[in-house]
């Protein structure tokens, strides 16, 4: 007899145009002493069906059917009857330690708050009674931190708290939306072996909602996968991983970069266009395609960065080097990475190659010229045109008030001014051609598309200036993994076939070893170490390599 | 997602949130309706009223000081009744009505353009430039829009000889309202235009080449224009309300071409000796209309705001 039984859950928001299911007869049993985890892509309803355990379902959305039982208990019979749960019997952690926690109040308030709200014990006892939980979650000095605040805390630690805050009253189910989402690798593993600790220590029933097949690997004991408000698939992670049985789940596991390996294309089993792949002759005809003369195409040479143009700062007081002595090349045709955690100086470094920001001292070459100094705009253009750069966000990259074929033929036409209208409408359809876009998508606009296609808009704009160096700066980190793997993919086409040389910035090794020939490990804006990628995967020199390599979650650990 | 293509313009206006949330909202609908009605009475006024009140021999002193036609001496012919000269008060108000929205769109455009125009320059810009331009702001802000009209009219009045004054003087109060409402929008504008410059769309057109001037007025210029057309609209009924304010002082559109505050002026006059149709009416009809304004911008704010949307 499992703890938790969820029997025919269905979770529907009536629209204005639509009625959408979000959950449609979902049956999942968790065991106590258990990890479940409930892994689907963004809009597949897994985290419908956690917030429906609790009835934190958000109007207009509405559970139509279905029970939630704990234990011996229907906790979900009357909207009443949950709110004595929530928090008690049931405790949650949310995926963004930053907003999950109030800022004003301090973090031992906060916790004694809800242990008062649900036991009945005295002040003195319930402040005891937190101490002892910042311990056990790890908080050094736990009675000092007490009477901190939130912002005191660096996330991992904030995290904690907020786990602490789950633990307070003795729940016997954990429920984790992406815990570790907004987190970095370092940080990640130690939250996941927190939970994997406290949920063997506490005999807790855990639901890990989450979006990445390598946290599942390292951390569930059974996994259910969700497509469309539909539960595909529910086993043993092993058995799921390895031998999927459903081909969504197949192509999901296909679809996860291995960190083992290098493969040369992702299997895509499903596809988002139902388009046939076909060759990009079109736009090589246009294309002046350059030889590969394996030489350096981009110098860094000893670049500086620092952030201390605020007036009213101080400066030279405690002033932080976001870009700290960097040198590197790359070389013509190669794909050159960037990896390292958040505040690392990744995205500082693209942005001072694509001339967004100056670089504070150093000098960046390409093509044998230093554009880090160019005072005239025609000067300018001629290397604007030469590279071009992929964006991270795929919602905040396109002009939502622009229809596509304006922001595809805007570079165009800016460093063509003299093409015919018929000709610019040719290149625009080659473009999206190109990208595998259907060619009606150029009367659209791009709130019409879903955040794959809006970073195919994106490549074809980057490419209708024909440049030579792509910046990818996290071209798929805001994208789900099976679109990911269709990105990366026609990144790999589209580099083979035009020659292009490729920076790419990540924080995902997995994806920096399927697409980077070489690659450089930054950490506080240093750069660690550059190598070649199989050299720096097999036999990394530098410790911080080392232990991010072994931190991140790995997919085929499933195996040993 | 296929068959939006085929959608005419009007057809996709139906399908948009916008036209949904205006048919469900009661509130929209009553005083859009009383907007439009307003707005065709008081341009088309010619047409659909015998009475020419501003043509002095058109009108007759015997008609002076009819009550409302609905009274014991009311006259079937004037509706509302007449003012002291034996002008019909229906068609007085309509046409002063014309005057008082002239006057507030004029200003209201001209402070967005002025207001825009500098709250996106120095959030695009920033640097030294913003904070000479918010600070300037500020300082405008400190001074009662009234008092800057106030100022702004004597200027002229000294400028301006006596006899070109009551013809200027429509243009002196477009400017007067305008200059003392353009902080307002140089504010908001700022402030959508920093969010705006640091999304990934304005860094990608930055990387193609595209010129500050045309990033400015082409990209970031269309995804501020929400929130600056709320305040505009909410700001129609403050100009509106500040012209009859400043009518009513005195120093607004001459008595000639009056405006609806220069008729509340005119009628104030007769409202101890009992005629207080003279100045009620007036003064009734500028409550409904900055009141449906006011409505119809509330509304906006509502819809158009993703934030307070329930």
């Amino acid at each position: 007899m499992s703890f938790l039984k969820i029997n025919n859950l269905s979770v529907d928001y009536k629209m204005r145009k639509e009625t959408v299911y979000a959950a449609k007869n979902v049956n999942i049993d968790v065991n106590k002493g258990e990890i479940l985890g409930l892994v689907g892509e963004s809009g597949s309803g897994k985290s419908t069906v956690g917030n429906a355990i609790i009835n934190l379902i958000d109007e207009p959305g509405k559970i139509s059917s279905g029970s939630v039982i704990l234990g011996d208990l229907n906790i979900n019979e009357n909207s009443e009857s949950v709110v004595k749960y929530r928090g008690n019997k049931i405790g949650l952690i949310f995926q963004d330690p930053q907003t999950s926690l109030n800022p004003i109040l301090t973090v031992g308030e906060q916790i004694i708050e809800t242990i008062q709200t649900h036991l009945k014990l005295s002040k003195e006892d319930a402040k005891n009674k937190s101490i002892n939980l910042l311990k056990e979650v790890g908080i050094k000095d736990a009675e000092k931190r007490f009477d901190d605040y939130p912002h005191q805390f660096s996330g991992g630690m904030r995290q904690r708290v907020v786990i602490s805050l789950a633990l307070c009253c003795e729940p016997e189910l954990l429920i984790a939306d992406e815990p570790t989402t907004a987190l970095d690798v370092s940080i990640q593993s130690q939250i996941l072996d927190l939970i994997k600790k406290l949920t063997k220590e506490r005999n807790l029933a855990v639901i890990l909602i989450t979006h990445d097949m390598g946290v599942i690997a390292e951390t569930a004991n059974r996994v259910a996968v969700m497509k469309s408000g539909n539960l595909v698939e529910i086993g043993e992670t092993k058995k799921i991983l390895t031998t999927p049985q459903q081909s969504y789940t197949k192509s999901l596991v296909s679809s996860v970069p291995p960190t083992n390996k290098k493969i040369s294309r992702f299997v895509i089993v499903e596809k988002e266009n139902n388009k046939k792949k076909e060759n990009n002759i079109k736009i090589l005809n246009r294309w002046t395609k350059k030889e590969i003369s394996n030489q350096d195409l981009v110098q860094v040479k000893n670049l500086n960065k620092s952030f201390d143009d605020n007036f009213f700062a101080e400066r030279s007081k405690n002033f932080v080097l976001a870009v700290n002595n960097v040198s590197f090349q790359i070389k013509e045709g190669e794909s050159f990475g960037l990896v390292g955690e958040s505040g690392s100086g990744k995205s500082t470094i693209a942005k001072m190659i694509v001339n967004l920001f100056k670089p504070s001292s150093g000098d960046i070459f390409f093509d044998k010229t230093c554009i880090t100094n160019i005072k005239h705009r025609s000067e300018l253009m001629k290397f604007r045109k030469q590279i071009q750069m992929i964006f991270q966000d795929p919602y905040s990259s396109l002009n939502g008030r622009l229809k596509v074929k304006d922001i595809i033929a805007e570079p165009i036409t800016l460093h063509n001014p003299s093409i015919s209208n018929s000709d610019l409408n040719n290149y625009v359809n080659d473009l999206l051609d190109s990208v595998e876009m259907i060619q009606k998508s150029a009367d659209r606009y791009p709130h019409e598309f879903s955040g794959g296609q809006r970073q195919r808009i994106s490549i074809a704009r980057a490419l209708a200036t024909q440049p030579r160096l792509l910046v990818c700066d996290e071209p798929t980190s805001a994208l789900d993994v099976s679109i990911q793997a269709q990105i990366l993919n026609l990144l790999k086409d589209l580099q083979e076939q035009l020659n292009l040389t490729i920076l790419f910035i990540s924080h995902d090794l997995p994806v920096v070893r399927q697409m980077c020939d070489r690659i450089g490990v930054l950490k506080d804006g240093k750069l660690c170490e550059v190598s070649n990628t199989e050299d720096l995967f097999l036999n990394p020199s530098h410790e911080y390599t080392k232990e991010l390599l072994h931190l991140m979650p790995k997919i085929e650990s499933i195996y040993n | 997602m296929d068959n939006n293509l085929n959608l005419t313009k009007w057809e996709r206006i139906k399908d948009s949130d916008i036209y949904h949330s205006f048919i469900k909202s009661p509130t929209a609908i009553i005083s859009s309706a009383i907007l439009f009605i307003i707005f065709f009475c008081s341009f088309f006024i010619e047409f659909l009223t015998p009475y020419t009140p501003f043509d002095p021999s058109s009108l007759s002193l015997m008609d002076a000081f009819t009550p409302p036609s609905w009274t014991e001496d009311g006259l079937a012919q004037f509706i509302l009744g007449t003012d002291g000269q034996g002008r019909d008060m229906l068609s007085t108000i309509l046409y002063g009505c014309r005057i008082s929205l002239i006057v507030g769109f004029a200003a209201i455009i001209f402070s967005l353009v002025l207001g825009v125009g500098l709250g996106l320059t120095a959030g695009y810009f920033g640097g030294k430039y913003e904070m000479v331009v918010m600070r300037l702001t500020d300082v405008q802000l400190t001074v009662p829009s009234i008092l800057m009209a106030l100022l702004v009219d004597g200027i002229a009045r000294g400028l301006i000889s006596r006899e070109m004054h009551d013809e200027m003087a429509i243009y002196v109060l477009i400017f007067a309202i305008g200059i003392s409402e353009w902080p307002q929008f140089a504010r908001v504008s700022r402030a959508a235009t920093l969010v705006e410059k640091n999304k990934d769309y304005v860094s990608a057109s930055t990387i193609i080449g595209v010129s500050n001037i045309v990033i400015m007025f082409k990209h970031i210029l269309p995804n501020i224009m929400r929130p600056v057309l709320v305040i505009g609209t909410i700001g129609l009924a403050l100009a509106i309300l500040a012209e009859s304010t400043l009518s009513f002082l005195g120093v607004g559109v001459p008595p000639t071409t009056p405006s609806l505050g220069t008729l509340i002026r005119l009628g104030n006059d007769f409202l101890f000796s009992g005629e207080w149709w003279i100045t009620f009416f007036p003064a009734i009809f500028l409550v409904i209309l900055a009141f449906s304004i006011n409505l119809l911008g509330d509304w906006m704010r509502d819809t158009l705001n993703p934030k307070l949307k329930k």
